[in-house]
């Protein structure tokens, strides 16, 4: 039986080692094309008017002016007269023309007129008594879901958790699916409870959900010895791709687009174009070399995608390119969801907690959201839960690494470090004694927190709350976990050994600069034992075969697995034809440096080239497949944990909080290539030094736009704001054996909530909410000392 | 530019003696839109100076560019940057913010480094141009790449031609930089992976070997 197992230790020659990313040397010499960089014959540039307003109704477009401007060669609608907007920012008009200047020229011409609409653009706390029941959903309501871009899994939850009012024809799913319903969406609603005669109210911006409880929360306060209160939160902040989104569409005949676009999701493109462009999927080719960025925020091929596609049909099929804007990128292409608690949670004398009680909300704007997975890694028995989602018009919502979690560690372990405070106990021994409720990762966790604590020299720096101060400077340490699944995508790759012992390898995936070309090269050279140059990787487009969309840390998983299946089968096809030449059997021989031999044999041994030559006139291809039951074992597996701590240094004069070390200890099963894991962490630490410091969508309530949509005021770590970092991957025993697990998400949810705790250890008081800028650090400190 | 960098990087976004700085330019263009089309510039007072006004229409210009000469026909509003982007398809450097807040466009302009989106075209002819291409000479990384490549500091690398840059300037002028010179001198460029630990893994590496 054809073992597909990944090798063990001694015999790995690449997979687990330190390798060097080899699109590198492209990026750093400028030659490596981005979306944004690719120039097509004739090309025109397309310029977009959005809506100023937060909500309004359009009433009337006047493109005439610009259609009769000289260098403009299509316009096209968007939204016309009758469209409800919901956001600042929403595409209304979009123009082709022969080079930009003219297209901006073009937009000022064209004239909108809107009726205005109330709207409300905060997310702070619901009002008493304003939030409302969620009920049944409507066809209606699942419409504006569409169009406010709700995500797919968040639609299906809601659907499968409140039912809908009637059941639609087969037209209305048709319809749903044309403005962009998913199949996923399509199904939840077949399968979906019906209530007649529901949803008849009016919404309100406030639905509240089902109150969730587990165990007996009452008993357990009143069990409880210490009781700690408190509120938490993170803003909305924006994913800032510094490639923004957009694509380069032309027509290369009637009914055949050909995109170059910037997305995480290659292979997902066509599918999600051919129903609002009326042509098939296979009519569809997207290609995409590198990808400045995604974070999430690139599944879709947007309402832009589809836009500049119609634009280019207009203009007799020229390629048109239409890159977002830095403002629009940060108004309209990605935000992640904010959520606050008030939160109550009890436990023992002795540090044990037995109690957890929140009341939460929190916007993904017009599409509201769902609650954080709270309490968050800690399973307290005894639970009462309860959210409140807030729609508003901030502009939609987008998976923004590890969705819903940052938000989860924020909340729960800040709250159960104000615990601790209140135990008088070092945070470190008391999430120590509590590791049993982290089931089943307890013990990953354990070993994780004793590494972490050495790494930080937790033991020294640690005092209790507000006591390390020095000349108008307090420093203090905070610890936080986190957890995340990141089982393996679907993905098919096709390995191909040509007689003269030239490889080529072919998948449909992307490498969004976590290290994928170099990880699936070093996984094929290593089965195939050769080096990596000798592999001819190409990735990135639809006519290779489809890999999944590259979210929720599954990449490497995904392709890992279909690449070794692939390179174990191209292998042991080869074996069976050079077998007679070296007088063995096919079981007898490995390949390893380069050669074909008898195991252990270097004496009976062929080049690869040699080796190779044995297939006669035709190359030999193999398709690889993940998940693939028929290829037992399963390579990739789920559910990782991680431990981050931070030391930070206050200066409680002004309030700056400066970062002076972060300490990341994260299992990923088996690590592929360590030096990207190792940047991926590094690089997890950095986001999340800046979302815990600067990074927040400000809106303006008097206008219902974003205030900070430039990079000056919308503001990102930069390079003096980054303290010593360490990285610790667990590797070995106990962790490769566990199969490939994905690792872009996991790094990124704790540094949030590792920060605020050292801040609020270094001054005594908790600053409740991210991003911990001066003004609220010195708040803080002003009401401790008023108390 | 960072708010809280001291240190402007040299002669970004200042006018200097030949010509107008953008901000200056978009803050006459209301005039110039009066002025009939005329291919040489035609001097009007603006702010109390002569000043010279072009276009708008497209003005013939020229440029040195990696030690070659290009030339193209743009209207005085284009950037640098979209010239070489668009016109030279010399898109090493990237358009991010497209307002000097960023770096991911930075070029050398006399061997200083600009940022290349908030310049104008017209203003950046008769200087030698230096963008990233340049630095790889033969197939041969250029040191500074060659760190970037080794220490692992470009992730997606949109950001990365711009540091690259950046970095090989700075190292020019500072071979041996303290703290305070790469507080000062690198905080212009701004990168949302977070590559600034292998960043500053290069730095400590060029310093150690002198750059
Ligand atoms: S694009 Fe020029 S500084 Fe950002
Ligand atoms: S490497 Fe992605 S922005 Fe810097």
């Amino acid at each position: 039986m054809t073992d597909y197992a990944w090798p063990d230790a001694e015999h790995r020659t690449l997979i687990g080692k330190r390798i060097t990313r080899v699109d590198s040397p492209v990026k750093v010499s400028g030659q490596a094309k981005y979306t944004y960089d690719v120039h097509r014959p004739g090309m025109l540039y397309g310029k977009v008017l959005r809506c100023p307003y937060a909500h309004a109704k359009v009433v009337s477009i006047d493109t005439s002016a610009a259609e009769k401007m000289p260098g403009v060669k299509a316009v096209h609608i968007v939204q016309g007269p009758g469209a409800n907007i919901h956001w600042a920012g929403d595409d209304i008009v979009a123009v082709a023309a022969v080079d930009e200047p003219t297209a901006e020229d073009a937009i000022r011409a064209v004239k909108v007129t809107y009726q205005q609409l109330p709207y409300l653009v905060s997310d702070a706390e619901p009002p008493q008594g304003a939030a409302q029941e969620q009920g049944p959903l409507s066809m209606d309501d699942i419409d504006d879901m569409l169009d406010n871009q709700v995500p797919s899994q968040q639609m299906v939850s809601q659907i499968q958790q409140y039912g809908i009012t009637a059941k639609p024809t087969e037209e209305i799913l048709k319809m749903l699916k044309s403005d962009g319903a998913t199949d996923a969406v399509l199904d939840a609603i077949r399968a979906a409870t019906v209530h007649p005669g529901a949803g008849t109210q009016t919404k309100s911006n406030y639905q509240k959900a089902a109150a969730q409880t587990l165990g007996d929360p009452d008993k357990g306060f009143a069990d409880a010895e210490v009781v700690s209160e408190g509120v938490y939160g993170i803003p909305v902040i924006t994913h800032c791709c510094l490639e923004s989104h957009g694509s380069i569409s032309e027509w290369t005949d009637q009914d055949h687009l050909f995109t170059h676009i910037s997305t995480q999701n290659v292979s997902g493109i066509p599918g999600q174009m051919a129903e609002p462009l009326k042509i098939p999927a296979t009519n569809i080719r997207v290609h995409q070399d590198h990808i400045g960025g995604g974070f999430g925020s690139k599944f879709s091929p947007d309402r832009w995608g589809i836009y500049t596609a119609e634009l280019s049909r207009k203009a007799g099929g020229k390629p048109i390119r239409i890159m977002l804007e830095r403002d629009s990128e940060l108004k309209v292409a990605g935000a992640r969801p904010s959520a606050y608690a008030r939160v109550k949670v009890g436990a023992k004398k002795d540090g044990t907690i037995v109690a957890w009680q929140s009341d939460s909300w929190g916007t993904g704007g017009p599409g509201g959201g769902g609650m954080p997975p709270i309490p968050y890694v800690f399973t307290i028995p005894n639970q009462r839960k309860q959210h409140t989602a807030i729609r508003n018009n901030i502009g939609p919502a987008r998976a923004w690494r590890a969705p819903n979690h940052p938000q989860a560690a924020v909340i729960t372990m800040c709250a159960l470090d104000d615990l601790a405070a209140k135990l008088n106990m070092d945070p470190v021994e008391f999430f120590g004694k509590n590791l049993d409720i982290t089931k089943p990762r307890q013990d990953i966790y354990r070993e994780e927190l004793a590494i972490a604590s050495d790494l930080m020299g937790w033991k020294q720096k640690w005092h209790p709350g507000g006591q390390s101060q020095s000349g108008g400077m307090a420093r203090g340490v905070g610890v936080s976990f986190h957890t995340w699944g990141g089982r393996g995508h679907s993905s098919d790759c096709d390995l191909t050994i040509h007689p003269d012992g030239s490889v080529d390898l072919k998948l449909g995936s992307q490498d969004l600069g976590t290290g994928t070309r170099t990880c699936i090269l070093m996984v094929a050279a290593d089965t195939l034992g050769i080096p990596l140059d000798a592999i001819n990787l190409q990735i990135g487009d639809t006519n290779y075969p489809p890999s999944g969309g590259s979210g929720g840390s599954t990449t490497i998983g995904g392709v890992s697995s279909s690449t070794r299946r692939a390179a174990v089968d191209a292998r042991d096809a080869l074996f069976a034809k050079v077998a007679p030449a070296l007088n063995a059997q096919p079981d007898q021989l490995e390949c390893v440096n380069g050669t074909v031999r008898i195991k252990g044999d270097s004496s009976k041994s062929l080049s690869w080239k040699e080796a190779c030559s044995k297939l006669g006139a035709m190359p030999l291809t193999v398709r690889g497949k993940n998940p693939d039951r028929s290829k037992p074992p399963d390579l990739t597996n789920s559910g990782v944990g991680g431990v981050q701590m931070a030391e930070v240094e206050v200066d409680t004069e002004t309030g700056i909080v400066k970062v002076k070390k972060m300490v990341a200890v994260q299992d990923c099963g088996l690590v592929v290539n360590l030096k990207t894991a190792e940047s991926q962490c590094y690089g997890a630490l950095i986001m999340g030094i800046s979302y815990a410091l600067f990074e927040e969508k400000v809106m303006d309530p008097g206008t219902g736009r974003m205030l900070n949509a430039d990079m000056q005021f919308y503001r990102l770590a930069g390079l003096n704001d980054i303290p010593e970092l360490v990285v610790h991957m667990m590797t070995g025993k106990g962790y490769d054996e566990r199969g490939v697990i994905g690792l872009g998400e996991p790094p990124v949810i704790s540094p949030g909530a590792a920060i605020s705790n050292a801040v609020a250890n270094a001054i005594g008081v908790r600053v409740p909410f991210l991003p911990l800028t001066p003004d609220r650090v010195l708040a803080a400190l002003g009401q401790k000392a008023g108390a | 530019m960072r708010n809280d960098d001291p240190n402007p990087k040299d002669s970004k976004d200042q006018p200097d003696s030949s010509g107008v700085s953008r901000r200056d330019f978009l803050k006459i263009s209301g005039i110039s839109v009066a002025v009939p089309l005329v291919a040489s510039p035609r001097m009007v007072m603006a702010a109390g100076e002569e000043v010279p006004v072009h276009g708008p229409g497209k003005v013939p210009m020229g440029f040195t560019i990696n030690g070659k000469n290009y030339k193209a026909s743009l209207e005085p509003r284009v950037t640098l940057l979209d010239a070489l982007r668009d016109q030279f398809e010399l898109t090493g450097a990237k358009r991010v913010c497209d307002r000097a807040e960023c770096g991911a466009c930075t070029v050398l302009m006399d061997d200083k480094p600009v940022y290349a989106c908030s310049a104008l075209a017209i203003e950046a002819q008769h200087k030698a141009i230096t963008t990233v291409e340049a630095l790889t000479q033969d197939g041969k990384l250029h040191p500074v790449q060659q760190s970037f490549v080794e220490d692992d500091a470009s992730q997606c690398g949109f950001c990365t031609p711009g540091f690259v840059v950046a970095c090989k300037a700075f190292l020019d002028k500072h071979p041996r930089p303290s703290a305070e010179d790469v507080r000062r001198g690198l905080s212009g460029n701004l990168c949302r992976c977070g590559t600034y630990h292998g960043i500053q893994r290069v730095i400590a590496q060029m310093a150690e070997k002198g750059a």
